[in-house]
């Protein structure tokens, strides 16, 4: 007699198409995308076979958008409309941004995140990065034949709420399903560890172009939890350009350069640094605008005594990771490098000096992140195959909490839980008849809120007026699995609740999101209609597939006239699939989704009876 | 979803304040495989919010009875026991006494690492005598008002090395 074969929950029994999903690398200085193929995570290249992707785009007055290396090769002519690093002006406002002097960029301060004032416009980094996001998009797209699924995009492990959430808003505007943010050191533990088969503790130091990570993993017997994560989210190779770049201006005793100098000896900057890595000296020239020349040299010896105190910003980072682990370094078998900026030999002494050990190296420290999330997107976009069952535990890196009296930070959820998590707090009245309370919300570790980012304030309305102390008030701190935070609030105290739910304030809206969209896409000329239709299509084709692998699982959870329900709704989606306007396809999802609410909460039921059911206790 | 079930029946544990640390690890890495929102990222919004909900549910099971302090707590209150740590202050003097000379030793040495992870050592010796005391006050004897008094200063030790911990981040930066 032939075995029922029972799938497991979430991963549809039939060997389906295989969904098309790729990992991004959204990098301050270059960015990549990765997919599975054949069962093998490569870095999809473009049509001149470059897998990296400068991460640099540039507005051009007749609404033209050109990224990548296009854009590079205009940086030092059009400085102010080629925009270099956005990732470090995510999520940020003005006050935040480094190096503010060197940049050529008009700003524009605008609430929660700077914004750039370029020959097409106003941008906010978010739609830069969707620019970026845009490119790889396609060349994922062309590349591997066909519409996709999903993606996960990378983000660093020290990125707060604000940068998190304006990635995921990036994804969005750039068309793309974003499967989930994934900590850039986890994705390089994930290809490292899986190609490695490594068990143990190991450490992932990661110095990107404008980020820098900290992680101590503990891998078992397929799973990767993160221990502890520290970092600076605004420290990276860039750092070491602009300290050469001073060195030079000093050396060469420029006065201040215009916009187009100083790109120019930037980049001359950075390229010395490179060469740097593999030689003693390096010699800089160039010829400025002005008519002056400069020449000078740099030794290797020169170059790291005056970049020393950055990699020594890296190291207390380190040593907090390996403190809130409760570990000390002998337990550290191994350090995973990853970010270019990673191949400075003095960033390498400084970690063998700091671990007691050298570092591992064996991996492309500029493509082991792309990799790894290429090989979880396509895990999670539901390309399970057999032995693709390890379980990934992150943390968050900061805490988050709220102000209390006194401009005091008190912390709800602390650094380093492991997502995702909640927790609920009570907070009361403070007078008499009081019938509104302000919340702020706050991530930092420092005592005072002033200290702390401020990620949201919102106003719970509607108390019902009680004596000072009678009320009470829940707020839930929720972390989803991508690191983002949500909160709400109820009043509970007399039966009358309020409940409000806030995204944090400098995220953009849905309804901006989709205003955007509108907006780049009337821009590009493309058509609006034929990019809905698309989306609904792969949206109906998902829902399809989700709703009927269910059936096939849980069909006896529904009563035969639910079961010929939801089937006939099913049928009527997939006539509508075929259909040009993409309003019909959406209504069909709608109808299903209807149909399926109950059949959803109780396969949902069931799972977690699978999942909780308390085991019999084996021996006492 | 049977939210009657305790933290320790989640696991399928006794609920007893000494734990089998790695039986519990196995346990927790069990059920997140079977609700981790990785498992769902592909499924409908409905599912994708219920299985956050349930991995929220047994990450915090876990971190409850992986500290020993949040599991002597969740044991007291399992059992109708409030340590009642913000109300209750009503410490023996000499525990009081006690916790002045750490403070003091402790701001003495606040700008000596090296010290301060001494301290830190001191303080985990302290705690180990009092987890000790724990194990037969909540599993064999049940003299829960002791071990509510036990915990309370077992918080007090954890907020001492939390503020060490603190001040070893700030003299780093």
């Amino acid at each position: 007699m032939a075995l029922l074969q029972i799938s497991e929950p979430g991963q549809s029994p039939e060997p389906h198409r295989h969904r098309l999903a790729v990992g991004i690398d959204l990098g301050t200085t270059n960015s990549l995308v990765a997919a599975v193929r054949n069962g093998i995570a490569v870095v999809l290249n473009d049509h001149e076979g470059r897998a990296l992707l400068p991460s640099i785009v540039r507005y051009l007055g007749d609404g033209r958008v050109a990224v990548g290396v296009e854009a590079e090769a205009a940086l030092a002519r059009d400085p102010r409309n080629t925009v270099v690093s956005v990732k470090r002006f995510m999520g940020r406002g003005l006050k935040d941004v480094t190096h503010v002097e060197n940049s050529p960029y008009d700003f524009l301060d605008s609430p929660g995140m700077v914004r750039i004032r370029t020959a097409a416009g106003v941008k906010s980094p978010v739609e830069v990065s969707a620019d970026i996001l845009k490119v790889l998009r396609a060349r994922a797209e062309e590349s591997l034949g066909g519409e996709l699924t999903g993606a996960i995009i990378t983000v660093p492990a020290y990125f707060d709420d604000a940068q998190r959430q304006a990635t995921k808003d990036a994804g969005k505007l750039a068309g793309l399903n974003v499967l989930r943010l994934l900590n850039e050191p986890t994705a390089a533990a994930i290809a490292y560890g899986l190609e490695n088969a490594a068990e143990g503790i190991y450490a992932v130091y990661d110095l990107g172009g404008g980020t820098f990570d900290i992680s101590i993993l503990k891998l078992s017997k397929g799973v990767f939890e993160v221990m502890a994560t520290n970092g600076d989210a605004a420290l990276g190779g860039d750092d070491f350009d602009q300290r050469l770049f001073c060195w030079i201006l000093e050396r060469a005793k420029l006065a201040p350069l215009s916009a187009e100098d100083t790109r120019v000896l930037l980049t001359k900057a950075r390229a010395a640094k490179e060469l740097l890595t593999a030689h003693s000296e390096a010699r800089i020239s160039a010829r400025l605008a002005g008519g002056e020349t400069v020449d000078v040299t740099v030794t290797q010896k020169e170059f790291q005594e005056m970049t020393r105190p950055l990699v020594a910003k890296t190291l207390a980072p380190c040593r907090r990771a390996l403190r809130d682990a409760g570990l000390d370094r002998s337990k550290v078998k191994g350090v995973v490098m990853v970010g270019g900026a990673t191949r400075m030999p003095h960033a390498q002494q400084a970690v063998a000096e700091l671990f007691g050990q050298s570092p591992l190296n064996n991996l492309d420290p500029d493509k082991v992140v792309a990799l790894g999330a290429a090989i979880q997107a396509n895990v999670l976009a539901g390309n399970r195959a057999s032995g693709d069952d390890w379980l990934l535990l992150d943390v968050i890196p900061l805490s988050l909490g709220v102000e209390t009296m006194g401009g005091l930070a008190e912390r709800v959820i602390p650094r380093n839980s492991t997502i995702p998590a909640a927790r609920a707090q009570e907070f009361t009245t403070y007078k008499d008849g009081q019938t509104a309370m302000s919340i702020h919300v706050v991530q930092g570790e420092r005592e005072l809120v002033s200290d702390c980012r401020s990620l949201a304030r919102f106003e719970l309305r509607g108390i019902p007026p009680m004596v000072a102390g009678a009320a009470r008030i829940r707020v839930t701190f929720q972390v989803d699995a991508d690191g983002l935070l949500s909160v709400s609030a109820r009043e509970s105290s007399t039966g009358v609740e309020a409940a409000i739910a806030v995204k944090p304030s400098y995220g953009l809206s849905d309804e901006q999101i989709t205003q955007m969209l509108r907006d780049s896409f009337d821009h590009a000329k493309d058509d609006v209609h034929a990019r809905a239709l698309r989306e609904q299509r792969v949206e109906g084709e998902r829902m399809l597939e989700a709703t009927e692998a269910a059936l096939r699982e849980d069909a006896d959870l529904l009563t035969a006239e639910e079961s010929s329900a939801l089937r006939s709704e099913l049928e009527a989606l997939r006539k509508t699939l075929s259909c040009t306007d993409h309003r019909t396809i959406k209504s069909g999802i709608e109808r299903v989704n209807r149909a399926s609410e109950a059949f959803a909460g109780r396969r949902m039921d069931r799972s977690i009876k699978r999942a909780l059911a308390g085991r019999k206790v084996e021996s006492l | 979803m049977n939210l009657n079930q305790n933290h320790f029946e989640l696991f399928g544990l006794p609920s007893r304040f000494v734990v089998d640390v790695a039986a519990l690890e196995a346990r927790y890495h069990e059920r997140l495989r079977e609700v981790h929102p990785d498992r769902f990222a592909a499924a409908p919004e409905l599912e994708r919010r219920a299985s956050m909900q349930l991995a929220t549910r047994v990450n915090e099971a876990y971190q409850t009875l992986k500290s020993p302090l949040k599991r002597a707590v969740y044991i007291l209150r399992l059992r109708g026991v409030d340590p009642e740590f913000e109300t209750n202050t009503a410490m023996p003097p000499e525990f009081l006494v006690e916790q002045m000379a750490w403070r003091e030793r402790i701001e003495a040495g606040s700008e000596d690492p090296e010290a301060l992870v001494r301290l830190r050592g001191g303080l985990r010796e302290e705690s180990g005598k009092i987890l000790e005391k724990l194990r037969g006050q909540l599993d064999e004897g049940g003299d829960d008002e002791a071990a509510s008094e036990a915990t309370r200063m077992l918080m007090f030790y954890e907020k001492l090395a939390e503020e060490i911990d603190d001040k070893l981040a700030e003299l780093e930066t």
